[in-house]
């Protein structure tokens, strides 16, 4: 396959920045989004040139470190699918596609397509805890959690924290990352005591970090690698109004 | 021999993790994104609420001029003689303008954080779900407020309505909307198309916001905005529609 790539180029979080275009060549339709994003930087290193730069780890979908706008779409138009597990297959042969980092003010970029998304590790430091006495691991089931719940809550759990919600957000809003967090321990027995003021202290810190406001446009869901449901949102609400209303 | 090549850093600069947050915000329920939300979605409540009753009395003007000019007196002697005249309605009336002035104060406040959120725009961006009603909501409030001083000039206090002030509700509605100014039944098609669209949106996400609504709930919830909002429409169009076409006299 031969593409055309628009990139945006930044040397860091001072410049401006830039869409810069490249012709890629020889790609195969087997390779990941990001294998093809290497055959482009292994020209570029060869040329002398600066190599695109960006985040990725595992690149299975499981660490949420890759992510980035392509074609209009945080992870790409492909549902369900982080960044490093999409596919060339899913492009047309001379297609001409866009990539751009996660547009937000909390994510200041940081080089090219990468962003600093540690206002996520703040709202998590916040209250995305339970407070629990340590010591030897208690047995599995020596608290019964109903099924339905246990489900709901692991659903909620395999939020990466990768922050596409937040690049599809019109708003710039972090509420369905938020409310995963929220919901994943306080459907279960042992997020209970902290329950509404965990709640209160992660959105405060969502909003402190400079994230807007949700206005359920269901963007974040749409492009959410995991999935994560809109209701996660409505139980976060509920359990602020609460944490407010005491 | 191997070529030395200059470059930039492969991976990115390290940048020091201390970066608190800078913005500080006004504390408090009110302070925050999700308690705007919910007076939003309360003041909006209380608006859908007074439109449900509104546009009941006017359909009265279809069983006649005085039919409708009882019910417009009715509204004013209210709880009389155990209140003053006027009594019910002001208080209607006030609890109306607050509604619409903190719902207004709650969307620029919103819509000014979601611009400060996402200073830089995407080249392309594509949305992915939804659609229309959404993403048009502070375009449709702000149409919808035009509409609304419009309105109060024209039938309440008949600054525009060829009837002038002192005259019955019936006979303001019926000249206002007479064919010849078919320009003013146009005005209210398309602001209550508007209505409907910001409706068809606020019901549902008014529920989210008060966090009502899960996963078993959403498809009913949709249906019922979208319920609402076509019989809303529907029943504030009918006395306009009538009159410009000659239905009513
Ligand atoms: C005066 C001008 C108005 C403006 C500027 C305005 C603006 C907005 C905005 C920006 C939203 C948030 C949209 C979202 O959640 O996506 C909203 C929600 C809403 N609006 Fe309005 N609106 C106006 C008038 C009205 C009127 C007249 C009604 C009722 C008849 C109404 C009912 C609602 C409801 C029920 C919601 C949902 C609240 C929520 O999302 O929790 N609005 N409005
Ligand atoms: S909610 Fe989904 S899109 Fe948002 S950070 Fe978690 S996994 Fe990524
Ligand atoms: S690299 Fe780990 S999720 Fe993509």
């Amino acid at each position: 396959m031969n593409l055309t790539l628009k990139v945006w180029r930044q040397s860091g979080p001072s410049d401006k920045g830039r869409m810069v275009t490249y012709h890629v060549e020889d790609v195969s339709p087997d390779m990941s989004f990001l294998e093809m994003l290497d055959v482009l930087n292994e020209r570029l290193i060869l040329e002398g040139d600066d190599p695109v730069a960006f985040d990725h780890d595992c690149r299975e979908g499981i660490c949420g470190m890759c992510g980035m706008v392509i074609n209009g779409v945080a992870h790409g138009e492909q549902r369900a699918t982080t960044t490093c597990q999409l596919h060339m297959r899913h492009f047309e042969d001379g297609a001409t596609i866009t990539i751009e980092p996660w547009r937000a003010a909390p994510f200041p970029v940081v080089k090219d397509l990468v962003v600093d998304r540690s206002a996520f590790d703040r709202i998590i430091q916040a209250g995305g805890f339970v407070s629990v006495p340590a010591g030897s691991a208690p047995d599995a089931h020596s608290i019964p959690v109903r099924k339905e719940d246990a489900d709901a809550a692991f659903d909620a759990a395999t939020c990466i924290g990768c922050g596409a919600c937040v690049a599809a957000c019109p708003n710039g809003s972090a509420s369905l990352f938020t409310a995963a967090k929220i919901t994943h321990l306080s459907l279960l027995p042992q997020g209970q005591p902290e329950r509404l003021s965990r709640a209160k202290a992660m959105v405060d810190q969502m909003d402190a970090e400079g994230f807007g406001g949700c206005t359920n446009t269901g963007e974040c869901t749409a492009v959410c690698p995991k999935g994560i449901p809109l209701d996660a949102i409505a139980q976060m609400n509920s359990d602020y109004l609460k944490a407010n209303s005491k | 021999m191997t070529a030395t090549i200059e470059r930039g850093s492969a991976t990115a600069p390290v940048n020091s993790p201390k970066k608190a947050p800078a913005r500080k915000r006004p504390g408090g329920f009110l302070g925050s994104s999700n308690g705007k939300k919910v007076v939003m979605a309360v003041t909006g409540a209380v608006m859908v609420l007074f439109l449900v009753a509104h546009m009941l009395g006017n359909l009265k003007i279809f069983f006649g001029r005085d039919s409708f000019n009882e019910y417009a007196h009715a509204l004013r002697t209210l709880l009389e003689p155990i209140a003053p005249y006027r009594t019910l309605l002001t208080i209607l009336e006030i609890v109306l303008v607050v509604s619409v002035v903190m719902h207004m104060w709650a969307a620029i406040s919103l819509s000014r954080r979601a611009s400060h959120a996402r200073p830089v725009k995407y080249v392309a961006k594509k949305s992915q779900a939804n659609g229309y009603a959404t993403h048009i909501m502070r375009f449709g409030g702000v149409t919808i407020l035009l509409f609304l001083i419009w309105h109060l000039l024209d039938l309440t206090f008949g600054v525009v309505n060829p009837e002038g002030v002192n005259s019955a509700p019936a006979d303001r509605m019926i000249s206002g909307f007479d064919a010849s100014r078919w320009w003013v039944t146009l005005i209210y098609v398309v602001a209550v198309v508007m209505v409907g669209l910001h409706l068809r949106h606020g019901v549902w996400s008014a529920f989210q916001t008060l966090g009502w609504a899960n996963r078993n709930r959403y498809r009913a919830l949709r249906v019922t905005a979208a319920a609402l909002s076509l019989v809303l429409v529907v029943g504030f169009l009918a006395p306009p529609l009538a009159i410009t076409f000659g239905v009513i006299k």
